[in-house]
C-alpha cells in the first residue's frame, strides 16, 4: 500500500520563500482545477505553514473555497470537476490516485460554512469519526476522546450534561463549535475551515475566534474568510486570490500594511469585492 | 496524541482496517447494482415471457375448403335468416369424411375427426353467406381456423414433438390395416432419439406414440427394432411408403395425457401434406368477439368496452380535475375545508382501486340502479379513481407558472377569474395534458374496480353504447388467463400486447409533450 | 301513450334543453345588455356578455339541478312506485329475487314493442313505462319551468350598474369549489357506502367473530370468521415487502448517491415502467412464470429432503398457486414505490450532511449508510409504509396466483387468500345483492380501507414533515 501516507516523516523543512522561518505542512505547486469546461484556479503554487493559520481571502468567486477543497480532496465529490497539480504532504502528492481520499480526510480534517452536525445526538457527532476510522479500544477510550474533543472546542461546559440530545438542537455558533468538535476528534494534522464564522451572530463569531487562536497550537489552520478583519485578527500568513490566481501570499501583517501588488492593495482599501 | 507522528494510520493495523473499510465500501456499491440488476432482470423477464407468448399466437392454422354452396341446401336463405351454421358445417363434415372414410364406419372416430375444425369456425362463413346470398350456388373456397389444440401441435408447443427422417424402406404389407416396414439398421435413429428422450418401449404403460409418416399416410408403431416397424395404418395407404421417404414423429406424452390423439396428428398431418393447411396471421385477434373456443376468439369487444369506458372517464375525470385543481392552486383561502380537501385528496390516490369497486357496486349499481356491467358506470368509477391523479399533476402544473404573469395580468385590471383563464390556464395546459394521459393510461390498466361492477361477462357482441353490456381489455386478459386450456395462454399474451400498446402510446404522447413544451422559467 | 314516453331519451333532451335555455339566457341577457349600453352616457359596469353569462347562469343551473335529481332518483322513484303497486303474488319473492326481476322489467321496458309473452311480466313492463314516462313528463316540465323563472328573475336584475360580471365569477368559483369538493363526496361516498353496508352485514354476523373467526367460508356456508383471510394478506404483503424493500432500497441509494447522471436518466425510468404495467399483467405473469416455478423449486426442495432424510413424506406443499409466488410478484410490482420516493428523500438529504462525512474521512458507504440514510429515514419509511399499503391492497396479482383457500398456514409455498380476492370472489358473479355473503365484502372492504387509510396517513404525514424540515 504505497503512497497510502502510511509513512511518517518530518514535516518538510522546505524553503518557503515568504516565510523561511516555518516548516511548510502542505506544498502546493501549479493547481489548476476545471469544473467541466470551465477553469476555476489558474496555476496556484503555495505553501501552508505548520502550527499556524493560513487566511485565504479574497472576492466572491475567486476560487478561494475550491482551492481549499482541493487540500482534502472535497472536490473528487463533485462531479465534473477536475484537479491538475501537485499537493504534496510529507513529501507525496495527495492527488496520486494511489493516495486513498478517505485516509487523507481523515488527516486533513474540514470545517464547513454552514454548520452541519448529522441528525444524531451530540454524543454520537463526535465519536462517529473514531469510530468509522478504530481510533477508540472501547467505550472508555471513545467517551474519553468526545470529552477532549468537546474540551478542545469550548463546548464541554456547555453540553456535558446533555450529551444525548440531538446535534442539531444546540444554537448555531455551538453547532459549529460541535463541528470543530467533531473534526479534532480524529486526531487531525490540518483543519480546513471554510468561512466558518459566515452564517454565525458577532458573539458566536468572536467565540469561533478565539477557538481558532487556540487550536493553532496543535494544528496547522486554512480558513478561507471574507471578512479582512478575521483574517487580520486570527491569521499569521494571508494569500490573496483574485478570478481564481494567487496574486500575493504573506506574513499577515506586511499584507494588510504593505500590500507588493496593487490588486490586493484595492481589495484590502474597499475599492471593490 | 498531539504528536502527529504518533498517528495511529501508521500502524499496520490501521492499514488492514481501511482495506477492511474499503472492501465493505466496494460491497455496498455492489449490493445497489445487484438491487437495479434484479429489477432490470425482472422487468425483462416480464416483457420476454408476455411477448413469446405473443409472437406464437400472432399467426395460426387455417385449413383450406372448398364448400360446395347448392341452391338446394341454401337457396331459401333470406336476409334476415339466422346464419345457416349447421349447413355449412355440414360441408365441412362432408368433405372431412370424404377425405378420411376410414372415420366414416365409427361413431366415435367420426366425432374424432371433427374435433379438427370446431363448429363455431363456420360461423363469419355462414354470416358471410346470409349477407351475400348470391354466393350461394358456387363453389367457396374458405380458410377456416384449426382446433386449438392441433394448432399448438403445429407450433410446437403441447404435446411436443419430434421429426427423425428415415429415408426409404421395404414395406411389408401383413394384414391391414398391420404394416411392417423394414430396411437394415434404418430404425437406428428413432431409438437412439426415443431413449434420449427417455420414451419407455411401445406397449408399455406411459409411452408416448411414434408415428410412421409418408406422403399423406401414416402409420402409428406399436413395435419397433433397429431393422424393423410394425404398426397400424391410421390414415392413407400403403403405396405412400413405397413411393415417398418416410419419416418419424415420436411424441413423448402419452396419448392419454394429451387433448389430440394420435389419429387426430395422423389426419392433420395428411391435411398438411395435401397443402391445405396454412399459417396465416392471426387478424381475427383483432377483428373477432370473445369466444369459448380459443382459435375464435378476438377482443374487439374488449378494446372497444375499453375505449367507451375511457370515453366518459375522460369526459368527467379531466375537466372536473382541472377545474378542481383550478380551485386549490389560484382560488382557494387558507381554511380548514381546504385543507380537509387537500389531505382527502392524496390519501384518495392511495386508496386500493378495488375500494372504488366496492363504492361503484353500492351506490352506481345498488342506490342508483344504474345497468350492471356497462360502461357507463365503468367510466364513472374510474373518473373517480383517477380523479387525484389528475388534479395532484394540474396543481403541479399551475404550481409551475410563475406568480410575475398573474401579476402582470392583475397590474393591468383582469379579474382573478380572467387572469386564470386567460394567462395561467394556457401557459399550465401541455402540463395539464401529460397529467390527464397518465391518469388515463392508468384508467386503462385497472381491472379490479370494474370486476366488481360486472364487467366481467362473457360478452359476444360489440357494445354500441355507454349502456350496454361490455368488457374491458385488462377483464379480457383476466378472464382469458384464467381459463384452464393451454391456448388461452399465447392469446392471452397477444392481448396483453394490444395493452400494452395502448399504453405505450400514450406514455408516448406524453413525453412528446414534455419535449415539446418544456420550459424553464 | 305515457309508455312511449317511457322510451324517451331523456339524457339527450335534458341536454338538449340545457343547451338551448342557456343559450336564448345569453342572448336575452345581452340583448338586455346592449340596450342601456347604448342608451346615454352611463357607463355600464359590466360588459353585456357578461350580463349575458349572468342569465345564462341562472338558466342552466336549475337544468342541470333537475337532471342529476333524475339521474339519481329518477329509476329508483319509479321502482319504487312499481313495487307497491305489484299484486300480492310477488311477496314470495325475496328483496333479492325482486330486484333481479325489476333489473330485467327495465332492460325489457327499455326496449320498444317487447313482449315476452308471459302475461304478468309484459303487464308490469308496461305499467312500469308508464311509470316513467310519468316520471319523464314531470321532470321536463319542472326543468323548463325552473329554467325560465330563473331566466326572467335574472333579467329583471340586469341594469347599468349591476355588477354582473362579479355575480358570473363568483357563480364560476363556486362551481370549481363543487369540483374540489368531489373529492370530498367520493371519501364520504366510500365510507357511507361501506360503512352502511358493513352495518347491516354486522347486525347478522358478530364483529368479533367476523374479526377473530378462523373459519371462512362465505360462498357455500355462512361462515364468516375472517382471521385466514388476515394472516394471507399479511403472509402475501411480507413476502412482497421481503422482495421490493431491499431491492427497491438498494436500488434509491445507488441511483441517488452512485450512479452517474447519464446511467440515472436511463435506469429511473426504466425502473418506473414497473409501476405502469397494469396488475393484470402481473398477476398473468405470476401465472405463466413464477408461480410455476416456485413450484418445481419446492418439488425439488421435498425431493432434497427426502433424499437426505431429513423427510419422510414432502414437507412443502408445492401448490400450483402459492402465496410466495402472488408474493414476489407483487414485491417486484411495489419496488418503484419504494425506489422512486426513497431516491427523493435521499437526494433532499442537504449536500452539507455528505461533505460533513467524507470531511471526517468516511467512506462512500459509510456516509450514506451512517449519515444518509438515518437522515433521510423518515421519508424511507414513509415509501414502505406507502408500499405496503399499495400490496395490502392490490388485487389482480393475487386473484390470480395466491388461491382461494383460505386457512393459516405458515407454508409459503401453499395457497393462501387475501381479503381483496375474498371481495372479488363474493361479488362477482350473479349474486343477490342483500345476502350475508354479498355484504361481508362490504365489511371485508371497510377493513382494507381503514388499515390502507391509517398507512396512507402516517406516511403523507411522515413526508410532509421531512419535506418541511429539508425545503
Amino acid at each position: 500500500m504505497d503512497g497510502t501516507l502510511g509513512e511518517k516523516t518530518a514535516p518538510d523543512k522546505g524553503v518557503l520563500p515568504d516565510a523561511p522561518e516555518v516548516a511548510a505542512r502542505m506544498s502546493c505547486r501549479n493547481i489548476n482545477v476545471y469544473y467541466g469546461e470551465k477553469q476555476a484556479i489558474y496555476d496556484v503554487s503555495l505553501q501552508i505553514a505548520d502550527r499556524s493559520v493560513t487566511a485565504l481571502i479574497g472576492p466572491s468567486g475567486c476560487g478561494k473555497s475550491t482551492f481549499l477543497r482541493c487540500l482534502n480532496r472535497m472536490n473528487d465529490t463533485i462531479e465534473g470537476c477536475r484537479v491538475e497539480g501537485e499537493i504534496l504532504m510529507e513529501g507525496e502528492n495527495i492527488n496520486s490516485p494511489s493516495i486513498d481520499p478517505v485516509l487523507l480526510r481523515s488527516r486533513v480534517g474540514m470545517v464547513f460554512q454552514k454548520p452541519n452536525p448529522f441528525p444524531k445526538s451530540i454524543y454520537e457527532n463526535i465519536a462517529y469519526g473514531p469510530r468509522i476510522h478504530g481510533l477508540a479500544q472501547g467505550r472508555e477510550d471513545l467517551d474519553e476522546i468526545v470529552e477532549k474533543s468537546l474540551r478542545r472546542a469550548g463546548l464541554w461546559e456547555e453540553v456535558k450534561d446533555r450529551l444525548n440530545v440531538a446535534g442539531t438542537s444546540l444554537s448555531g455558533g455551538q453547532q459549529q463549535r460541535l463541528c470543530i468538535a467533531r473534526a479534532i476528534a480524529v486526531r487531525p494534522e490540518v483543519i480546513l475551515m471554510d468561512e466558518p464564522c459566515s452564517a454565525l451572530d458577532p458573539i458566536a463569531t468572536a467565540r469561533i475566534e478565539e477557538l481558532i487562536d487556540d487550536l493553532r497550537k496543535r494544528y496547522c489552520i486554512v480558513i478561507v474568510t471574507h471578512s479582512m478583519q478575521q483574517a487580520a485578527r486570527v491569521s499569521q500568513r494571508t494569500a490573496f486570490f483574485h478570478l481564481g490566481s494567487l496574486v500575493e501570499m504573506g506574513e499577515t501583517d506586511q499584507i494588510f500594511t504593505s500590500p507588493r501588488d496593487r490588486r490586493t492593495e484595492d481589495y484590502i482599501t474597499g475599492r471593490f469585492g | 496524541m498531539s504528536d502527529p507522528v504518533a498517528s495511529p494510520f501508521a500502524s499496520e493495523r490501521a492499514l488492514k482496517r481501511l482495506r477492511r473499510r474499503r472492501a465493505a465500501d466496494r460491497r455496498f456499491k455492489w449490493y445497489g447494482r445487484l438491487a437495479i440488476g434484479f429489477a432490470l432482470a425482472a422487468l425483462a423477464l416480464l416483457l420476454a415471457s408476455i411477448a413469446t407468448q405473443a409472437v406464437s399466437s400472432a399467426s395460426y392454422h387455417v385449413v383450406a375448403f372448398d364448400l360446395n354452396l347448392d341452391k338446394k341446401t341454401f337457396g331459401t336463405t333470406r336476409p334476415d335468416d339466422p346464419p345457416p351454421v349447421d349447413k355449412v358445417y355440414g360441408l365441412v363434415r362432408s368433405d372431412l369424411l370424404e377425405r378420411f372414410p376410414e372415420a366414416d364406419t365409427d361413431p366415435a372416430l367420426r366425432h374424432e375427426l371433427m374435433g379438427l375444425v370446431t363448429r363455431l369456425a363456420v360461423l363469419p362463413v355462414a354470416r358471410e353467406i346470409v349477407r351475400k346470398p348470391r354466393d350461394i350456388g358456387t363453389v367457396r373456397r374458405a380458410a377456416l381456423p384449426l382446433s386449438d389444440d392441433l394448432d399448438l401441435f403445429l407450433k410446437g408447443a403441447t404435446a411436443r414433438h419430434l421429426t427423425v427422417p428415415v429415408g426409404r424402406v421395404e414395406v411389408d404389407e401383413d394384414e391391414l390395416p398391420a404394416v411392417t416396414l423394414t430396411g437394415a439398421g434404418a430404425f437406428e435413429h428413432v431409438i437412439a432419439v426415443a431413449s434420449l428422450e427417455a420414451m419407455p418401449e411401445l406397449g408399455s404403460p406411459g409411452a408416448g406414440s411414434i408415428l410412421m409418416t409418408a406422403g399423406a399416410s401414416s402409420l402409428e408403431l406399436t413395435r419397433l427394432t433397429t431393422s424393423e416397424a410394425t404398426g397400424n395404418l391410421l390414415t392413407g395407404s400403403i403405396d405412400d411408403f413405397r413411393a415417398h421417404p418416410v419419416r418419424a414423429r415420436l411424441i413423448p406424452a402419452p396419448e392419454s395425457e394429451r387433448t389430440i390423439s394420435d389419429r387426430q396428428i395422423a389426419w392433420l398431418l395428411a391435411l398438411k401434406a395435401d397443402g391445405r393447411v396454412a399459417r396465416v396471421p392471426h387478424w381475427s385477434l383483432l377483428t373477432h368477439t370473445d369466444s369459448t373456443q380459443p382459435e375464435l376468439a378476438g377482443a374487439l369487444a374488449a378494446i372497444v368496452g375499453s375505449l367507451l369506458t375511457l370515453l366518459i372517464t375522460a369526459a368527467l375525470a379531466i375537466p372536473v380535475g382541472i377545474l378542481a385543481s383550478i380551485y386549490l392552486e389560484e382560488f382557494a383561502p387558507q381554511n380548514r375545508v381546504t385543507g380537509l380537501i387537500e389531505v382527502n385528496i392524496n390519501n384518495l390516490a392511495a386508496v386500493p382501486s378495488i375500494v372504488f369497486g366496492l363504492l361503484g357496486a353500492a351506490v352506481f349499481l345498488g342506490a342508483f340502479g344504474l345497468p350492471r356491467s356497462a360502461p357507463v358506470v365503468g367510466g364513472l368509477v374510474l373518473a373517480l379513481l383517477i380523479l387525484p391523479v389528475v388534479i395532484i399533476a394540474s396543481r403541479t402544473a399551475l404550481k409551475a407558472v410563475p406568480q410575475s404573469i398573474r401579476d402582470a395580468a392583475l397590474a393591468i385590471g383582469a379579474s382573478r377569474m380572467q387572469t386564470v383563464f386567460h394567462h395561467v390556464l394556457p401557459l399550465a395546459a401541455p402540463g395539464m395534458l401529460t397529467g390527464a394521459i397518465l391518469g388515463m393510461a392508468r384508467a386503462l390498466g385497472e381491472t379490479a374496480p370494474l370486476l366488481l361492477i360486472g364487467m366481467v361477462a362473457f360478452v359476444a357482441e360489440v357494445p354500441r353504447g355507454p349502456t350496454d353490456e361490455a368488457t374491458a381489455l385488462p377483464v379480457l386478459i383476466y378472464s382469458w388467463a384464467t381459463q384452464a386450456e393451454r391456448a388461452w395462454e399465447p392469446m392471452t399474451g397477444a392481448v396483453i400486447l394490444i395493452l400494452l400498446a395502448f399504453l405505450i402510446a400514450m406514455n408516448g404522447v406524453v413525453v412528446f409533450l414534455r419535449r415539446k413544451f418544456e420550459r424553464r422559467w | 301513450m305515457l309508455s312511449e314516453l317511457g322510451h324517451l331519451p331523456m339524457d339527450f333532451l335534458l341536454l338538449a334543453a340545457a343547451v338551448t335555455l342557456a343559450s336564448f339566457g345569453f342572448i336575452a341577457g345581452r340583448l338586455r345588455a346592449e340596450q342601456f349600453s347604448f342608451s346615454g352616457d352611463i357607463h355600464p359596469n359590466s360588459r353585456p356578455n357578461a350580463h349575458g353569462y349572468f342569465v345564462l347562469m341562472w338558466s342552466l343551473v336549475p337544468v342541470v339541478l333537475v337532471g342529476l335529481g333524475y339521474i339519481i332518483f329518477g329509476e329508483g322513484a319509479s321502482r319504487a312506485v312499481l313495487r307497491s303497486e305489484l299484486p300480492d303474488g310477488f311477496s314470495i319473492l325475496t328483496p333479492g329475487e325482486l330486484t333481479t326481476y325489476l333489473d330485467t322489467v327495465a332492460r325489457a321496458a327499455r326496449m320498444p314493442g317487447f313482449l315476452s309473452g308471459e302475461r304478468v311480466f309484459d303487464t308490469v313492463t308496461e305499467r312500469y313505462g308508464e311509470i316513467r314516462g310519468t316520471i319523464n313528463l314531470i321532470t321536463l316540465c319542472i326543468a323548463g319551468a325552473l329554467s325560465l323563472s330563473g331566466m326572467v328573475l335574472a333579467r329583471r336584475c340586469l341594469s347599468p350598474e349591476f355588477r354582473a360580471r362579479q355575480h358570473v365569477e363568483s357563480g364560476i368559483e363556486w362551481f370549481l369549489f363543487l369540483c374540489a369538493a368531489l373529492a370530498i363526496a367520493t371519501t364520504v361516498g366510500i365510507v357511507a357506502s361501506l360503512v352502511f353496508e358493513s352495518l347491516r352485514f354486522f347486525s347478522e354476523v358478530p364483529v368479533w367473530d367476523f374479526l377473530l373467526g378462523t373459519r371462512w367460508n362465505a360462498q357455500t356456508s355462512a361462515e364468516f370468521g375472517a382471521l385466514p383471510l388476515f394472516f394471507g394478506t399479511f403472509m402475501i404483503s411480507f413476502f412482497a415487502m421481503m422482495v421490493a424493500a431491499p431491492v427497491g432500497l438498494f436500488a434509491a441509494i445507488y441511483l441517488s448517491e452512485y450512479a452517474s447522471r447519464q446511467v440515472r436518466a436511463i435506469i429511473k425510468p426504466v425502473l418506473e415502467i414497473l409501476a405502469g404495467i397494469p396488475t393484470v399483467v402481473y398477476g398473468f405473469f405470476a401465472l405463466l412464470v413464477v408461480a410455476p416455478a416456485v413450484r418445481s423449486v419446492a418439488l425439488w426442495i421435498n425431493q432434497l429432503l427426502i433424499a437426505w432424510g431429513l423427510a419422510d413424506g414432502a414437507v412443502l406443499a408445492a401448490q400450483p398457486t402459492s402465496a410466495l409466488a402472488a408474493g414476489i410478484v407483487m414485491g417486484i410490482m411495489v419496488i418503484p414505490f419504494v425506489s422512486s420516493l426513497s431516491d427523493d428523500v435521499i437526494r433532499a438529504v442537504p449536500q452539507s450532511l455528505r461533505d460533513g462525512a467524507y470531511a471526517m474521512g468516511a467512506t462512500k458507504s459509510e456516509a450514506v449508510r451512517q449519515v444518509v440514510v438515518p437522515a433521510a429515514l423518515p421519508g424511507i419509511i414513509a415509501a414502505l409504509l406507502l408500499a405496503v399499503s399499495r400490496a395490502i391492497g392490490e388485487t389482480m396479482i393475487v386473484v390470480m396466483a395466491a388461491g382461494q383457500r383460505a386457512r393459516i398456514s405458515p407454508d409459503p409455498t401453499s395457497d393462501l387468500t387475501t381479503i381483496t380476492v375474498q371481495i372479488v370472489s363474493l361479488l362477482t358473479g350473479e349474486s343477490e345483492f342483500d345476502s350475508p355473503k354479498t355484504l361481508s365484502a362490504f365489511a371485508l372492504g371497510l377493513v382494507l380501507f381503514v388499515i390502507t387509510l391509517l398507512f396512507n396517513l402516517v406516511a403523507i404525514n411522515v413526508v410532509k414533515r421531512f419535506r418541511e424540515k429539508y425545503e
